[in-house]
């Protein structure tokens, strides 16, 4: 007899559509985009790897402060976005910052959040972005509250958040699947498994060989996904969002991935805990590349067409990171008038006492 | 005697603790290999084992659940919150559960759990990361709450919070890890728990405080030297229990005293030591005891920390006004 586990397991094999060398492996599967759309998607990776790197570069010149880099991740996080109507609603990990610049928060105030400046926090209205969440997996089960509120107002939108790996193993995590699936809320869970979740490596998570069959005991779709193959992230997240706009519930999206830097520039050191070995491995899988030979092949995508990316890129974060430079010193003074509507007598004297010292 | 930052002297404190007793376990996330995200752990698995030194699973509710199953099976964990600004995914075990379980068990059961975890601020981590909530652990009856100030501190209080029988929640100020050395015994020693500490005697004023305004307060103390002022600094180093005995004492002598936390006004401790001194001391006072705290507002994103965190001039400033009351 079949154990119950071996069985469920084996239901989940990964969805792929290219393959490393992007030729289509699954035609059927094939998501139906235009060439602008193909093309766009295309540009979204490159910038976001150009962004990465530039990202990098300002933190270790003190200029940014916290950053988490992508690179490695942009198939899961930017082909999952491109699922997304402009109404849908994103509730980011720490890293997820592509896709919520993508949906329309402004660069400069991704670098404030990083930073650690309140403008950072102020999402721009009409932008259905929060802020990118700390506390790992807090952010999932608010996501199954925000696609029930969209479903109680029988919006034709969907709620999609993110974490990874380690998020998995929060309790956060099954409450918020659980929930999601006992209302039928309009939600999309993304586990872009990156492999780690700091040091410690996803086997030492759970003894469940895939984090999509945890869908099973919620009770709501799950699906496992190459995370390094940008059309097959889209179709899953496209397909989900579907069912979940039609009433069908929610779905949980596991997209094998790899961040190829370290978990924060904040002085982790991956030597510690991975190999080279692995690296390689999943390098070779990388996003861009896989994408790049698909679109080369249907002459869609030029080397000219890459370095104007990049260029653009490179110019976008040079006026953004001048216009976050611009954000006037943040105070004391402006932390505490942001505590409540109405001051309370402690926060009005001690705004009177920061005001004083910081006129000084 | 070795030279060590705080870190490396928490580091041989679990060394200590873990050759000594073979059911000491450091568990907690990215404790093992990594060595802890702060490096506290940094080769305790390489010499004691997988079996003594683990990593566990992402989620802070469930280090602490394991840690009270542990300890019922006749294990000493030592768990680590990677920042105690997650804590309140794990506040239920800690505050429902440890803090109760002698109580509810009548004495029958207990839980020997060390609580150890990064907390504090002023090194710009991002938001969450960094805060001062020792104020709602000390309204938990029924934890210890311990917060070192030096190396030597920090070895001895926590080898002595392994050791003990209850719930001790033990935070290592961040910005304390690695800012200096001090001498500290290879040998084992333990410190008592609920014992001060006068790191600085005077006879004006009494400074009482703990964890990284310690270092704030002698700075200070030193600039009131210069104006005449001879400022006593008592490190409480364990907030709960107060070492009430030498606040008293201290207060006798002085006549005047000032209460100094990096917490918030609201938070803290810094309100319990001032209710405290009334209750037992007001005849002595020749000034109300006056508080230094941060404002009343969540704790600040990274780029305000500097100005929201008290320093040495808001010490020096309130001391004199109770100095010249």
């Amino acid at each position: 007899m079949t154990k119950t586990i071996d069985a469920v397991q084996d239901q989940f094999e990964t969805f792929q559509i290219l393959s490393e060398d992007g030729e289509v492996v699954n035609e059927s599967a094939m998501p139906k985009l235009s060439d602008d759309q193909l093309q766009e998607l295309m540009r979204r990776m490159v910038y976001t790897r150009i962004w990465d790197q530039r990202a990098i570069s300002l933190n270790r010149q003190g200029r940014l402060g916290f950053y988490a880099p992508v690179a490695g991740q942009e198939a899961s996080m930017l082909g999952s976005h491109f699922a997304l109507d402009k109404e849908d609603w994103i509730l980011p990990g720490y890293r997820d910052i592509p896709q919520i610049v993508f949906h329309g928060f402004p660069l400069y105030q991704a670098f404030l959040w990083s930073r650690g400046h309140f403008q950072g926090g102020q999402i721009p209205e009409g932008v259905n972005v929060l802020m990118p969440q700390i506390i790992i997996g807090a952010q999932i089960i608010q996501a199954a509250g925000v696609g029930f509120g969209l479903k109680k107002q029988g919006k034709k939108n969907v709620c999609i958040t993110y974490t990874g790996d380690g998020g998995a193993s929060q309790g956060d995590f099954y409450e918020g699947l659980n929930f999601a699936g006992a209302y039928a809320a309009n939600a999309i869970f993304v586990v872009q498994n990156n492999r780690f979740a700091i040091s410690v490596p996803v086997e030492k998570q759970s003894a469940a060989k895939t984090i999509a069959q945890k869908a099973v005991a919620a009770g709501i779709e799950g699906i496992q996904v190459d995370g390094m193959d940008v059309l097959a992230v889209y179709a899953a997240t496209q397909q989900a969002r579907e069912r979940a706009i039609a009433g069908e519930g929610p779905t949980l999206i596991e997209t094998l991935t790899y961040r190829y830097g370290p978990h924060t520039m904040a002085g982790d050191d991956p030597t510690r805990y991975r190999t080279k070995d692995l690296d390689s491995e999943w390098e070779k899988k990388d996003p861009l590349v896989r994408f790049r030979k698909f679109l080369e092949k249907k002459n869609l995508w030029s080397e000219e067409q890459e370095n104007k990316v990049v260029e653009e890129a490179k110019e976008d974060i040079k006026a953004s990171i001048k216009k976050a430079d611009g954000a006037p010193k943040q105070k004391v003074t402006d932390l505490i008038n942001f505590m409540f509507e109405e001051l309370p007598y402690n926060l009005r004297e001690q705004l009177e006492q920061y005001t004083a010292k910081e006129s000084k | 005697m070795a030279q060590m930052t705080m870190i490396q002297a928490i580091t041989d404190a679990m060394r200590n603790e873990l050759k000594n007793n073979e059911n000491v376990l450091v568990f907690g996330e990215d404790v093992g290999q990594n060595g802890g995200v702060f490096r506290a752990t940094e080769g305790l698995q390489k010499e004691f084992g997988e079996d003594r030194v683990f990593d566990t699973p992402l989620a802070e509710s469930g280090i602490g659940g394991l840690a009270i199953g542990l300890g019922l099976t006749g294990f000493r964990p030592v768990m680590e919150i990677q920042f105690f600004g997650f804590v309140f995914e794990v506040f239920d075990s800690i505050a429902a559960q440890m803090a109760r379980m002698r109580y509810r068990s009548g004495g029958v059961y207990n839980s020997p759990v060390t609580i150890r975890s990064p907390f504090g601020g002023g090194v710009k981590t991002p938001e969450l990361h960094a805060d001062s909530l020792e104020g709602l652990m000390y309204q938990t009856p029924g934890i210890k709450v311990v917060i070192p100030a030096t190396p030597y501190d920090a070895k001895g209080l926590l080898i002595s919070a392994i050791r003990d029988n209850d719930p001790v929640v033990y935070l290592e100020h961040m910005k304390l890890y690695r800012s200096f050395r001090g001498e500290v015994p290879e040998e084992e020693y333990t410190i008592e728990l609920g014992k001060a500490d006068v790191k600085r005697e005077g006879k004006d004023v009494s400074i009482i405080t703990y964890g990284a305004m310690v270092h704030a307060s002698l700075k200070a103390a030193d600039e009131l030297e210069k104006d005449g002022i001879s400022a006593e600094v008592i490190d409480l180093r364990t907030i709960s229990p107060l070492d009430i005995d030498t606040i008293i004492a201290s207060v006798e002598k002085t006549g005047r005293a000032i209460v100094v936390q990096e917490a918030q006004k609201q938070a803290g401790i810094g309100a319990f030591v001032v209710a405290e001194i009334n209750d037992r001391a007001i005849l002595n006072l020749e000034a109300p005891v006056l508080r230094v705290t941060a404002p009343d507002t969540v704790f600040p994103y990274a780029s305000a920390e500097d100005v929201w965190i008290p320093d040495h001039r808001d010490i020096v400033d309130k001391a004199k006004k109770v100095y010249n009351f």
